[in-house]
């Protein structure tokens, strides 16, 4: 393929000392864009997405609604979430987003994570797992915002949307792109997705009667590679958990903001890291609640 | 589709209704979200549920099933009241103007003008055009006699109606003379007459009232007027720039009154001027890939391919045939009217000659004794009923699954059980190939039903090649992806070998009437497995005899594919198994298979894609695009216009009009009608209801008729009479309306064999209100039971506020809805994980008098905890 681009890794977890290949080229910010006003929750993006991947089908049970599960799973990794919204005047919107891993700018995952180089973080924005290097203690899981990643109790290793990282390094989009039908889902640079999200943001204000409408690019984790149009940005938290403000937890960050800008520069001593890391973190306890903690609410109504 | 997909995205304005394209057209769908993206139109929905598609709608609505024809009359009252028409478009494309026969009475109690409640059919003779000439501005005329009128009576059924003529139901009434449309119809351009259809129309719409829109749909009026308002706001003072689409499905199809409906949003569009124009047009949805090629291939009984009628027992030969299909131009005297039907004896003669060979002859009325002659309705429900009757005694299933289908599928498994024969073609073992295995049937049972089933291993969709005709009317070619697994076998290979044994056996042993299958034309290279590239070029037709066009001079070459319809003879020297589809494989070879992306206009017309029928035509009636003069309505949407220096019609898509007859000829732009114009009304035998539409209630109602209590029902809508066929009344209990419905997640009842697609949607369920549910104390998830008069439905609940209780004639009622996909065969079924009944066992055997279709929405059903 004449575009193919080799991933560049930009950040990885618990890794001390530079990062592998620093400096050699730098890709362009990629990103995904959601439209949940022409999402019509048709569900292709989920099949494209368990078939791209080539996961083993789960079983399901009815569950009061039309969303396929209450949340995504180590083998789902992509989920459109229905929910029902009552307005003011007792009538409903009906409302349908496309839930994956966001793909932060700041990942609680990578934070979050003590195996050395099994969340990886590339220049063009992708957060990726690399199972070999997982052990599956499940911090990432507490670590993110949005309760993206999952355990496979098989192997004990965790998984999450990639932002078909395989596709992007081949100058591919996302499966999960090429099979929506309405082109609610787009894919392309960061700058030019934020452009046309804030456009169509603004088409809907002045033209739909849809005055709250806007973006959804949370600041509090340094923006995200994945991005919604919303009917009202204004309260996000309607389309299923989605929450105003994401945050890390104060636990996972604290360490990285001590210690990550010095880590570089004291290569030698990164075996110290790791050891900080146990130390600050300790073993796996149950985190405070995450202020917007998402995954009781996926019944659609 | 008078449009196609992609011109949806040139419109301004939707009214999606009797459909649910988010859900179940979503590729198709994107189309419509590319209007709304480009050029900020607006989307109304209205339908019994918050759709998929209402989720996207800048207004919904949820309406009774059942009262759409209320719901549009009631639009069209208020487009008119508040001068939201096209005037000249009005006068000049539609028969707005035409003057109605003293005699027709419009249906204030329920009735029109003729009823004879013993036949329960209408004399019609009193649906028609007056005979006369300009009566512009001419107010109020005595009386005309009528002896114009009465003299044009012939024998025969249906002669001069066109092939739109009364079903062959009406055969039997054959005997009796049938007027005739007048060759010459009294105008009034100032649409003032009393009697002109204008006038008529205003008084049988201006009882649709706000008031009475919300009595029957259960739209609060505020609503209806904000719906009203926003969809003929294109139309403010009579402005042409804009353009708004009607779109819809089965939705509005599968009631006892759904032709109607369809009537009422064509002539919706019509009064705003939106037929014939990109981005507007009335638009169905077809629900499977290729629902329009059968439609088109005469997959229906009363037609044969290209849509020509079926021939009756009346039709003594073919002339008596022709005489009555072929319709005479009726119109004002001082206008044009192409009347493209009289040119159906060229596509018969070609059809007989594209069936049957050499073996067509002049001297044999080109075999046209060889086919059948349709003595009664063979439509889908009068198949399982004379089946049930035994009058039907086996049944070949090819790509359908009749027990699933329905309605009343009880009846049909019983009716299956009294055939001697069942041959089923699919790719999955299906519940109409194992009714015996139908829930309710004990083992002793099953050793009582003496049918013979054949079950045959046909291929699936990728694993065949040919064409798809889309909604759009595109024949799009398709490769094979894998061949058939296993012992699975093509369908038309199976279909060449039963041809084949059958044909062998007459040639053995003879038989009643052998010949028309001993003459059948079979030429194909391998008769036992036709290549539907052959098939394809047999439909589109070749030269018997070198053919040259005294226009131009050209000449096709005997043996040679002829380039279009406008070469079809009635001479024998042309043979073509569809007229529609002359044209799509041409000695350029298969337009079908074309796959040009270009598209100079920029309004999705594609001319070099695939091809679509007729002749390559994107939008059809596109001569209305335009103004009387010839030049287009909107300047930015160019489909087609007038050039007088070539003196031609020309343009971006094929002009569908007579490409030489200049605007000042005044041909009207409806050419498949004999007047030449669009029908406000209908005269004579088009319709079996009423010229124009008029809202009747369900068959199976919880209200009697706001218009007519005494009249409550589709006048001509019969019920059927075997022990199977109740039908349920609120009195009874009944007193929730019910209607079904298609998931996105599933294919009718193949998906539930796909692990994915079980994945996506597991079981069978049932929509409930919310506050119907807190009555009941049900919670979602809970199983529940819903009866009708015929049987009953088992699944669990979903509790949704997507369906509210709704006023219907002041009393609170509330709507339910199931979708269809599940039975007794498939992954979670075989696993005993779903309670294995039909949706379709609850729904009533009842038809639309036009087009047959089924009342599967809108029926009655009470519900309570299982």
């Amino acid at each position: 393929m004449s575009d193919r681009k080799t991933l560049q890794i930009q950040r990885m977890s618990a890794h001390p000392g530079p990062i592998p290949g620093t400096g050699v080229q730098r890709d362009v910010q990629v990103c995904k864009l959601v439209d949940t006003t022409t999402c019509i929750g048709c569900k292709a993006c989920e099949v494209a997405c368990v078939e791209w991947n080539d996961m083993p089908f789960g079983a399901t049970t009815f569950d009061n609604t039309y969303q396929t599960m209450p949340e995504t799973r180590w083998n789902f990794w992509n989920l459109i979430k229905f929910n029902e919204h009552p307005r003011e005047d007792g009538t409903v919107q009906w409302l349908m987003r496309k839930d994956q891993c966001m793909h932060c700018a700041d990942p609680g995952c990578l934070a979050a994570c003590p195996a050395d180089g099994a969340i990886v973080q590339y220049t063009n924005g992708i957060v990726d797992f690399n199972q070999e290097n997982c052990i599956g203690c499940e911090y990432c899981v507490s670590g993110c915002p949005f309760n993206i990643p999952k355990l496979n109790p098989g192997t004990k290793k965790v998984y999450k949307c990639t932002l078909c990282s395989d596709r992007v390094g081949e100058g591919l989009e996302p499966a999960c792109i090429k099979a929506c039908p309405t082109g609610c889902l787009k894919f392309g640079t960061k700058d030019d997705m934020k452009f046309i999200a804030e456009e169509r943001a603004k088409q809907l204000r002045d033209n739909f009667g849809m005055e709250k409408a806007g973006v959804y690019d949370p600041e509090s984790i340094g923006g995200t590679h994945v991005i919604y149009v919303l009917h009202d940005a204004t309260d996000p938290e309607r389309y299923g958990g989605l929450p105003k403000n994401p945050t890390i937890p104060w636990s996972y960050t604290v360490w990285k903001w001590l210690f990550k800008p010095v880590l570089g520069a004291f290569a030698l001593f990164g075996g110290l890291g790791v050891l900080l890391h146990y130390v600050t973190v300790g073993p796996r306890r149950p985190q405070p609640e995450p202020p917007n903690k998402e995954g009781t609410n996926g019944n659609g109504d | 589709m008078t449009n196609g997909w992609i011109d949806i995205k040139n419109t301004d304005m939707m009214l999606i209704m009797g459909g649910n394209p988010a859900e179940n057209h979503p590729c198709g769908f994107k189309w419509a979200i590319e209007a709304k993206i480009q050029r900020n139109a607006k989307t109304i929905v209205v339908d019994p549920r918050l759709t998929r598609t209402a989720a996207t709608a800048d207004l919904y609505l949820q309406i009774r099933a059942g009262a759409d024809i209320a719901f549009l009359g009631g639009v069209i009252n208020y487009a008119l009241d508040n001068n939201r028409i096209a005037r000249d478009y009005l006068v000049n494309y539609t028969n707005a103007g035409f003057i109605i026969k003293e005699g027709f009475k419009l249906p204030d109690d329920g009735l029109y003008s003729g009823f004879d409640p013993e036949t329960k059919m209408y004399d019609k003779s009193s649906w028609n055009y007056e005979e006369g000439g300009d009566l512009s501005g001419k107010a109020v005329l005595p009386t005309p006699s009528g002896q114009n009128a009465r003299a044009t009576h012939v024998q025969g059924s249906d002669t001069g109606q066109g092939h739109q003529g009364a079903s062959p139901a009406g055969a039997k009434a054959g005997a009796s003379p049938v007027p005739l449309l007048p060759s010459k119809v009294a105008f009034d351009l100032s649409l003032q007459h009393p009697r002109c259809v204008f006038q008529l129309l205003k008084k049988q719409y201006e009882r649709y009232t706000p008031e009475m829109v919300e009595r029957i749909t259960g739209i609060p009026q505020d609503q209806f007027l904000k719906a009203a308002d926003l969809y003929t706001s294109i139309r403010k003072d009579g402005d042409m720039k804009k353009v708004s689409t009607i779109i819809y499905a089965v939705g509005w199809t599968q009631h006892s009154f759904g032709t109607q409906i369809i009537r009422t949003a064509a002539m919706l569009q019509m009064l705003m001027g939106n037929v014939g124009r990109a981005g507007g047009g009335v638009n169905a949805l077809r629900g499977h890939s290729n629902i329009q090629g059968a439609t088109d291939m005469a997959g229906v009984f009363d037609t044969l391919p290209g849509y020509l009628k079926m021939p009756n027992p009346n039709d003594v030969d073919l002339a008596t045939y022709l005489k009555r299909i072929t319709p005479i131009s009726s119109k004002p005297d001082p206008w044009n009217s192409f009347n493209y039907w009289s040119n159906t004896p060229k596509f018969t003669v070609s059809l007989l000659k594209a069936l049957y060979g050499p073996a067509a002859t002049k001297d044999n009325d080109w075999a046209f004794h060889y086919l059948p002659k349709i003595d009664r309705n063979y439509s889908w429900v009068n198949i399982w009923n004379d089946m049930y009757e035994g009058k039907i005694k086996g049944l070949f299933a090819f790509g359908m699954n009749g027990v699933m289908i329905g309605p009343d599928s009880t009846k049909n498994i019983e009716a299956l059980k009294k055939a001697d024969w069942l041959v089923v073609c699919e790719i999955y073992p299906d519940e109409t190939s194992e009714f015996w295995r139908a829930p309710g049937i004990s083992a002793d049972d099953q050793k009582k039903i003496n049918t013979t089933v054949y079950r045959l291993p046909g291929a699936g969709f990728a694993e065949k090649d040919g064409s798809f005709t889309n909604s759009a009317r595109w024949l799009q070619w398709k490769q094979i992806a894998l061949p058939p697994p296993g012992e699975a076998r093509l369908d038309q290979d199976i279909l060449a070998m039963i041809y084949l044994k059958v044909r062998e056996l007459y040639q053995k042993e003879g038989g009643k009437f052998a010949d028309p299958v001993l003459n059948a034309t079979f030429a194909y290279t391998n008769p036992y497995a036709p290549s539907l590239a052959e098939v394809a070029k047999e439909v589109s037709g070749k030269a018997l005899a070198d053919i040259t066009d005294p226009k131009t001079n050209q000449t096709i070459k005997s043996g040679q594919q002829v380039p279009g319809f406008a070469w079809l003879k009635d001479d024998g020297t042309t043979a073509c198994g569809n007229w529609i589809y002359s044209g799509s494989w041409t000695e350029a070879g298969a337009m079908i298979q074309r796959r040009g992306t270009e598209d100079p206009s920029g309004l999705g017309i594609y001319p070099n894609w695939a091809w679509s029928w007729p002749a390559n035509r994107r939008v059809l009636y596109n001569r209305a695009s335009c103004d009387l003069n010839g030049k287009p309505w909107d300047s930015s949407r160019r489909q087609v216009w007038w050039d007088e220096g070539k003196q031609l019609w020309v343009g971006n898509d094929i002009p569908d009009f007579k490409p030489d007859s200049a605007p000042k000829d005044h041909m009207g732009p409806f050419i498949m009608n004999p007047e030449g114009i669009g029908r406000l009304f209908v005269p004579l035998g088009g319709m079996a209801d009423g010229p124009f539409p008029e809202h009747y209630e369900p068959i199976e109602s919880p209200i009697a008729n706001p218009l007519h209590p005494n009249q409550s029902n589709n006048p001509v809508v019969k019920k059927y009479k075997t022990e199977f066929d109740k039908y349920g009344t609120a009195d009874q209990g009944f007193n929730v309306i019910c209607t079904t419905y298609r998931l996105t997640e599933h294919y009718h009842y193949w998906t539930k064999n796909n692990p994915m697609n079980v994945q996506l949607v597991p079981e069978p369920f049932v929509e409930v209100p919310a506050e119907l549910a807190d009555r009941m104390g049900v919670h979602g998830g809970e199983r529940v039971k819903v009866t009708s008069a015929r049987s009953h439905y088992i699944a669990k609940a979903m509790v949704t506020r997507r369906i509210r209780p709704m006023k219907i004639d002041g009393k609170e009622m509330f709507q339910i809805g199931l979708p269809i996909h599940w039975g007794f065969r498939g992954i979670a079924e075989d696993e005993g994980k779903t309670a294995k009944t039909l949706a379709n066992q609850l729904t009533p055997t009842v038809i639309d008098p036009n087009a047959f279709t089924p009342e599967f929405k809108g029926f009655l059903v009470k519900i309570e905890k299982a």
